[in-house]
């Protein structure tokens, strides 16, 4: 039977919670040590799929700024964050940028979009 | 002289809100000023997500957070220096700056808002003993310069301190494929908000050592290693439990400190925990018409905290140059009791509290299971059970004016009971 454990970030109470498979539950899961219930989704989603909004800059040319920040419109699975930033430091902008602009549309297929989180 | 009715004193998240508004509530000229070459602060190497979660509903980077409040500032017509540092500001609200365009320049302003926030604490204040090489950092410095300027500060990193900063530079520089080694906190507890430990730290397998700290500095001209011992309770260094961790930076997430070598000059009373001025329920310091928000106050958890401290602010000096601010009176004074570091605002004025006056607090240390119990004399005004306290985020609680008003002018004090 498959168990991790996962610390709860839905509120500053930080649960360490223990998922444990369980095939006879609905969701397939079985969670304890959470205070509330808003961890157990929590907790499941940690342990199915977990995903995090990636923040990183690209390079900007002709400004006095260096750097352009960028995120993810939607979040992208945790393990391909490494690999994403692959391809975040491959990309250059040149000015102007308006706020909101897709600098890398689908980014490894993850269905998100790298976009500019300033203007410059 | 060159004349406004309120100068705002730094743009960063406090000084943009606050500005915008004192003029969405009638305050004619509104002249804000920042050293800076541009407005935001340090929302605009602040390149996360985590900003705004209360205000829009949304998870905002840093820079969108600014760029938001930047906007709104234009579009009112707000007039803003930049590039302008300020030297010196008189009781009678005489504000001297300077910059490379004008000089130096003196400005009259019938009201003041104080919103230059905080600077890091250095390694001086912490008296690290070792060498003095290059390659130590705060952590905001070292995100200024990967974030904005483009400058890699290391490949080899060590950490000291688990405040948010801190955690959130582990991150980035394990992102941008630079090896954190650890991060070494003081005290029993991080520092920074658990969502940051999960995703900055455990995200990453970067190792948080709690109860340890730095002992020594090794290098001549770049840092080499630290040595890493762990602490008694009394957070000195056990005998025989050090260990050295090679290293070529080191970045330090070890507090905050107030800003107030103008405030001190204005001559504004400071709390000495806090190291803000002391304020009323309006945000005004004890010099009438300077008033003050944000991390230059005392230090928030999360910038939405700011924004609203600093609207207050905005209300506030609005009001007083319409000359509707109203006179002192006697006002009651709040006091942190068993088990509370500090209580913001110092002063209620019982007459311009309106429906309620909201108390922001830090607990001392980690609490389980216990009350809030806020008390006029011996008179319990309110009770709030609370499962967990930590020093690391900010208590707030409500006080019914009519609650006041029974109050009979005696302090309000906080415990934890």
């Amino acid at each position: 039977m498959e168990k991790s454990i996962v610390i709860c970030t839905i509120c500053p109470i930080g649960c360490s919670m223990e998922v444990i498979e369980d095939r006879s539950s609905d969701s397939g899961y079985l969670v304890k040590g959470n205070s509330c219930n808003r961890g157990i989704d929590y907790a499941i989603a940690e342990v199915t799929n977990p995903t995090r909004i990636l923040t990183s800059t690209v390079r900007l040319n002709n400004a006095g700024l260096r750097r352009l920040p960028v995120r993810t419109d939607k979040p992208v699975p945790k393990n391909l964050m490494l690999a994403c930033m692959k391809v975040i430091n491959s990309v250059e902008v040149d000015t102007p940028i308006e706020i909101g602009t897709v600098i890398i549309e689908n980014i490894l297929s993850t269905g998100a979009n790298v976009i500019a989180s300033r203007t410059v | 002289m060159y004349e406004c009715d309120i100068a705002v004193i730094g743009g960063g998240p406090a000084g943009l809100a606050a500005a915008i508004e004192a003029k969405k509530h009638g305050a004619g000229k509104v002249l804000l000023i920042d050293r800076d070459i541009e407005l935001g602060g340090i929302l605009q190497q602040c390149v996360h997500n985590g900003f705004g979660l209360h205000i829009f509903r949304e998870e905002l980077t840093g820079t969108e957070y600014a760029e938001r409040f930047i906007k709104e500032l234009k579009d009112l017509g707000i007039e803003y220096k930049l590039d302008t540092m300020v030297l010196s500001i008189t009781q009678e609200k005489v504000i001297s700056m300077v910059n490379k365009t004008e000089g130096i320049v003196n400005i009259r302003a019938r009201a003041v808002i104080l919103a230059m926030g905080c600077r890091e604490r250095t390694r001086g204040a912490l008296n690290i003993p070792g060498t003095r090489p290059s390659g130590i950092f705060t952590a905001g410095t070292a995100q200024r310069f990967i974030n904005k300027e483009g400058y890699m500060v290391g490949r080899n990193v060590v950490i000291l301190g688990s405040g948010d900063i801190g955690m959130i530079m582990a991150r980035r520089l394990t992102l941008e494929g630079a090896r954190v080694r650890v991060v070494a906190e003081a005290l029993p507890y991080p520092g920074g908000l658990v969502r940051n430990v999960v995703q900055c730290l455990n995200d990453f397998d970067i190792p948080l050592l709690l109860n340890h700290t730095i002992v020594d500095i090794k290098g001549k001209d770049r840092i080499e290693g630290v040595i890493i011992a762990e602490v008694d309770e009394n957070r000195k260094p056990i005998d025989g439990r050090a260990r050295y961790y090679e290293c070529d930076t080191l970045l330090l997430s070890v507090g905050l400190i107030p800003e107030n070598e103008l405030s001190k000059g204005i001559g504004v009373k400071l709390d000495p925990v806090t190291g803000g001025p002391v304020v009323n329920e309006s945000m005004e310091t004890t010099v009438k018409g300077i008033f003050a928000c944000g991390n230059v106050v005392h230090v928030h958890d999360i910038v939405d905290y700011v924004t609203e401290e600093s609207r207050k602010a905005g209300r506030s000096a609005a009001l007083f140059v319409n000359e509707k601010g109203g006179e002192w009176g006697t006002p009651i004074s709040t006091r942190p009791g068993n088990g509370i570091r500090y209580i913001v605002p110092h002063l209620i004025r019982e007459d311009k509290v309106g429906h309620s006056v909201d108390l922001f607090m830090r607990v001392d240390k980690i609490f389980t299971d216990k009350k809030l119990v806020v008390k006029s004399g011996d008179t319990v005004i309110r009770v709030i059970k609370k499962a967990y306290m930590r020093p690391g985020e900010m208590e707030r609680i409500s006080i019914a004016a009519d609650s006041l008003k029974a109050a009979d002018n005696l302090p309000l004090t906080v415990d934890v009971e």
